[in-house]
């Protein structure tokens, strides 16, 4: 690619990939494992959950993910207030390496959309600790404006309700937010297929972040690849500068020298 | 003494959390502890001894988007 100085940088750190991928879902850890390596992504979720103390012949994530090679990113799915998030984000940096969290925190459970008040809550308390917070929101741009002037890292807009894949839903507001703030934007849920991702990166955001699109398709591995090549090209589109769209044709073939 | 692990009550010797960790076979570096919700650094669990009516939370990294 001729550009691979466009490196997308969260609180410092450089990332050469901009899809980050989730690790839940999969058939096994091997399919896992195939699919994160297919898909380019350097940044990978993760959820914090109990261990089973009565039964511990399963085996674990950390067994088969590489942290040497991958960037964890804890979330706080699940959680429900402000301060449950926050008890798992301080829990999720005793249990890895870094101060980088996703943190959501859901209003409802059919829909999955976020309690922007307690978003906002937790992300306050978090970043006083010294989290990199990067919060999952509402594709609103007012929120998104709160949550970077509070210390967030990046804000990441939903595209579409988690594990739809119905898509960008609302591209205008993405855009509106690529204007608002100035923390890197990364849509996060939502994506279904490899155009949706291509349409968030053309819209000129920095980065996408999904699961299901990738875990739930047929061949996870195929679609993991198939995401990769579309967040490059979204990207490569966007630098380059999309022609304007006209109602009317222009001919891409000279007028003159027609034969008569 | 009985305490309560991940939510479930469990009667237990006295010792320390990195014993009693170990004991359950989990390898201390991959986990995070919440002794009576307060985080427990790594660095504590040989020196901490676990007492009765003690709430444990142990959790680690599993599949999520």
């Amino acid at each position: 690619m001729s550009n691979s100085s466009d490196k997308l940088i969260i609180a410092g750190r450089e990332f050469t990939s901009r899809l980050m991928v989730g690790t839940g879902k999969y058939a096994d850890f091997p399919q896992m494992v195939r699919a994160i390596e297919a898909s380019g992504a350097e940044v990978v979720t993760v959820a914090v959950r109990r261990v089973n103390i009565s039964d511990r012949s399963k085996e674990s994530l950390l067994d088969h993910l590489d942290t040497k090679k991958y960037t964890l990113l804890p979330n706080t799915a699940g959680c429900y207030t402000a301060e449950d998030a926050i008890r798992t984000c301080r829990l999720a940096r005793e249990a890895g390496l870094s101060d980088f969290v996703k943190l959501e925190v859901l209003g409802n459970e059919k829909t999955l959309f976020p309690d922007n008040e307690e978003l906002l809550k937790a992300a306050k308390v978090l970043v006083a600790e010294g989290f990199t917070v990067l919060p999952y929101t509402s594709d609103d741009p007012i929120v998104c404006k709160k949550l970077e002037e509070l210390g967030c890292a990046a804000v990441m807009p939903l595209g579409a309700p988690i594990g739809s894949g119905l898509g960008i839903r609302n591209p205008h507001n993405i855009r509106i937010i690529l204007e608002t703030v100035k923390v890197p934007v990364i849509v996060d849920a939502g994506v279904g297929t490899a155009s949706d991702a291509a349409i968030a990166m053309e819209l000129g955001c920095h980065g996408v972040l999904m699961n299901t699109g990738i875990a739930g398709a047929k061949d996870p591995i195929a679609m993991a690849e198939a995401m990769n090549l579309a967040v490059r090209a979204g990207r490569l589109a966007y630098l380059a500068g999309r022609i304007p769209k006209k109602l009317y044709a222009t001919a891409s073939s000279p007028g003159e020298g027609m034969i008569e | 003494m009985q305490i309560v692990v991940n939510g479930e009550e469990r009667t237990v010797a006295a010792m320390s959390v990195l014993a009693y960790i170990t004991s359950l076979g989990i390898d201390p570096q991959r986990v995070a502890v919440e002794l009576n919700l307060d985080i427990l650094p790594k660095s504590d669990y040989a020196t901490t001894e676990l007492k009765d009516g003690d709430r444990l939370e142990i959790v680690h990294f599993v599949g999520g988007g």
